[in-house]
């Protein structure tokens, strides 16, 4: 959905009308949010606050505290990359360098063309055929560094 | 003739290992040779080390073939499949794998057989026998079967279930709640997932079954983000199930209500502490809360809340349909039921293992597991998640059940078994444990916040050779305060993976 077409205080005013009547239903906003605009814009923090009776501080703390929400847009794509323990004993410290190499970014930075965010996962439930990453909501076992870099390009060759 | 069945996963890990376009590959090369076949996406059994495992239903059974790619399917047409098992992929029947067949599934007596949203599979498979009883029986009775059945809670405190339902029962409100606990954050832990991705309702059958024993009709699952396939799955199939009258008003021509709500976490690890996954739930920042009151008096919204982990909430469905005599007399001593443990790290032959209570740790990572994937010796074994010890060699021999392991400082938890070869290094493994409880920690109490960031400081000057005797002790001193001062086990018990790996593997630590 494009944020110019449907105005932003339209998005958040119908998210939380599909909430109205559950019990803490500010996560589920939030996760709404994000799904539709791929982060949770500063201008929408009061609106959300004033269609659900909460301070910009109450929501500004459950965003803060939880390692999913964003407050800045992430690339097109989000790679996770998994630093448990099953993992690193599958090399994932080897395969975590080179990610930061190849796409020269930092976790939680975005690649110059905006195509990829790196960011740290514990575990993806994947832990018998580690390492293990997850781009978008898809998840990839015994990742190589060779493997993530066909991963890449094929996300590059998409463009 | 009828349509060929064939079985593709759709388990997150076997579509991790390509399972998606193995099944297109199938469905293709069977269009191009006018096959009449049907495709359907089946749970994973766990062999995660066969996976993606291909079925072929046969009058004589289900032939596997494993571990297939998409690029092995033009081989294995062309070889006969699917009438011929003739290849070199092939495992012959399903049955005969003795991988699964020598393990003694109950709570995961169903995965991998049936499509897991087909609600005719999960019946003819014997679901929903229990919420089928449990209609007819009287609260107090459901409990109590509970109780007889000697079934302790699966997420890793190892509570009494029974004892914990009876609270919530005996607590007069006017709402209660049913919470799954399916935050599944341990590392090497993977058996909720399963659970959720291959039998799903069997999930939701003990949620409604704790309902009607507690007096509750509202449920929340509680899922961690990190499980975008479970998601799908839990989904699709609450929808079934309140279509064909399993959950909503009335639950199948019955005055009992129960609905159930699907949430999703945000990526913390501490929401699957309970309390910490209560605030979550109602939109908090997920900080634990001080006990008493329990969650069983005082939880959700205040009410009486049962939160349970996924399997132990899936066994209830078990123990009513099957009596609790039969779940308990699986188990020995104060451990009922089976044991249900996940190979993990660099294991040849990872997956769920669930078998009697009463093999050793040895047995399953040489006998299950196979050793390492690298080929190399193990080195040290992580049973119990990110908070528990790391164990050598000389402690394979424990037997898994909770009292065991307490006895060496260790424990058993949501039962996962991370395997490390000879090239891991304990100190940068001490080290992560402190960095996770510094990223994780829900900020509450200082020696977590602030200990496991002094924590990481500390062991990399002791990597570096620096005062080595000083920050050895002032590391001992660090982790009596975490142990002492903290308000849950995420600092209380981030000392366990730390000091084992410095008791068994003071090598590691420079000297
Ligand atoms: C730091 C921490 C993390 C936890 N994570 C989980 C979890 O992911 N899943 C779970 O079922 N229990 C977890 N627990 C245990 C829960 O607090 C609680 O004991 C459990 O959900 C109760 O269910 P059970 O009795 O069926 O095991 C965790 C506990 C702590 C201290
Ligand atoms: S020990 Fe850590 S995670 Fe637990 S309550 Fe204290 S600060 Fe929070
Ligand atoms: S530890 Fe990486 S998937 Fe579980």
């Amino acid at each position: 959905m494009n944020s110019s077409a449907v105005s932003l205080q339209e998005i958040v005013e119908s998210t939380v009308e599909a909430h109205r009547g559950k019990i803490g239903p500010l996560m589920p906003v939030l996760h709404s949010i994000q799904e539709k605009l791929g982060y949770i814009p500063g201008e929408a923090v009061p609106m959300i606050g004033r269609l659900m009776n909460l301070s910009r501080a109450e929501i500004h703390g459950v965003m803060s505290f939880y390692h999913d929400f964003r407050s800045e847009p992430a690339g097109d794509h989000v790679i996770h990359l998994c630093r448990a323990e099953a993992c690193q004993a599958m090399g994932s410290a080897l395969l975590e360098q080179h990610a930061r190499a190849r796409l020269g970014v930092e976790f939680g930075e975005t690649t110059a063309d905006g195509l990829i965010t790196l960011e740290p996962v514990y575990c993806l439930g994947n832990c018998a055929c580690s390492p293990s990453i997850r781009i978008d909501d898809d998840v990839y076992a015994r990742v190589s560094a060779e493997q993530f870099d066909e991963l890449i390009a094929r996300l590059q060759g998409e463009e | 003739m009828m349509a060929v069945r064939i079985f593709v996963p759709k388990d997150a890990t076997a579509c991790a290992l390509g399972a998606d376009a193995v099944a297109e590959s199938i469905l293709a090369g069977a269009a191009g040779r006018e096959l009449d076949i049907e495709l359907v996406r089946n749970g994973s059994r766990g062999a995660f080390w066969l996976e993606p495992l291909v079925e072929v239903e046969t009058p004589a059974g289900r032939i596997a073939f494993g571990p297939v790619t998409a690029a092995d399917i033009e081989g294995l047409f062309e070889a006969g499949f699917p009438g011929n098992s003739d290849h070199a992929l092939s495992l012959g029947p399903v049955e005969g794998i003795d991988w699964l067949a020598s393990q003694q599934r109950l709570t995961f007596a169903r995965a991998g057989w049936t499509d897991p949203l087909s609600l005719g599979d999960y019946r003819a498979l014997g679901g929903y026998q229990g919420l089928e009883r449990a209609l007819g029986m009287e609260p107090q009775a459901i409990v109590d079967e509970v109780k007889e059945s000697g079934l302790r809670g699966r997420g890793g405190a190892a509570f009494p279930t029974g004892i914990k339902w009876q609270t919530v029962l005996d607590t007069a409100a006017d709402q209660k709640y049913i919470v799954a606990n399916a935050d599944e954050g341990d590392s090497g832990t993977f058996a909720d997932r399963l659970l959720m991705e291959a039998d799903p309702y069997q999930l939701i059958e003990g949620m409604t079954i704790a309902g009607l024993a507690v007096g509750a009709t509202e449920g929340y699952i509680y899922l961690r983000s990190e499980y975008p396939h479970s998601r799908t799955v839990l989904t699709e199939a609450i929808l079934r199930a309140e279509q064909e009258g399993y959950l909503g008003n009335g639950i199948l021509g019955s005055d009992r209500n129960f609905s159930l709500e699907l949430r999703i976490g945000a990526g913390a690890y501490i929401c699957g502490e309970e309390t910490s996954l209560l605030d979550s739930l109602e939109g908090k920042r997920g900080l634990i809360r001080f006990k008493p009151p329990l969650p069983a008096i005082e939880g959700l919204m205040g009410k009486p809340t049962v939160v349970n982990n996924v399997l132990s909430l899936g066994a209830v469905s078990t123990i009513l349909a099957e009596g609790p005599a039969f779940y308990r007399d699986f188990g020995t001593g104060r451990s009922r039921g089976t044991l249900t443990v996940q190979l993990a790290g660099n294991i040849l032959r990872g997956g769920l293992v669930e078998v009697p209570f009463g093999v050793t740790l040895r047995d399953l990572v040489e006998g299950y597991g196979g050793g390492t994937a690298s080929g190399r010796p193990v080195r040290a074994i992580q049973v119990g998640g990110p908070l528990g010890a790391y164990l050598p060699e000389s402690q394979w021999d424990v037997t898994l059940n909770y009292g065991a392991l307490a006895n060496i400082d260790g424990m058993l938890g949501h039962g996962g078994i991370v395997v490390f070869d000879d090239t891991v290094d304990m100190a940068r493994q001490a080290r992560f444990a402190m960095e996770f409880c510094a990223v994780e920690s829900c900020g509450k109490c200082t020696p977590c916040r602030v200990g496991s960031v002094r924590g990481v400081e500390v062991i990399d000057r002791i990597i570096a050779n620096q005062d080595r005797e000083f920050n050895l002790r002032v590391l001992d001193d660090l982790c009596d305060t975490l142990e002492n001062g903290s308000l849950c086990a995420m600092g209380g018990l981030t000392p366990y993976p730390v000091r084992s790996a410095l008791r068994h593997f003071p090598e590691d630590f420079g000297d």
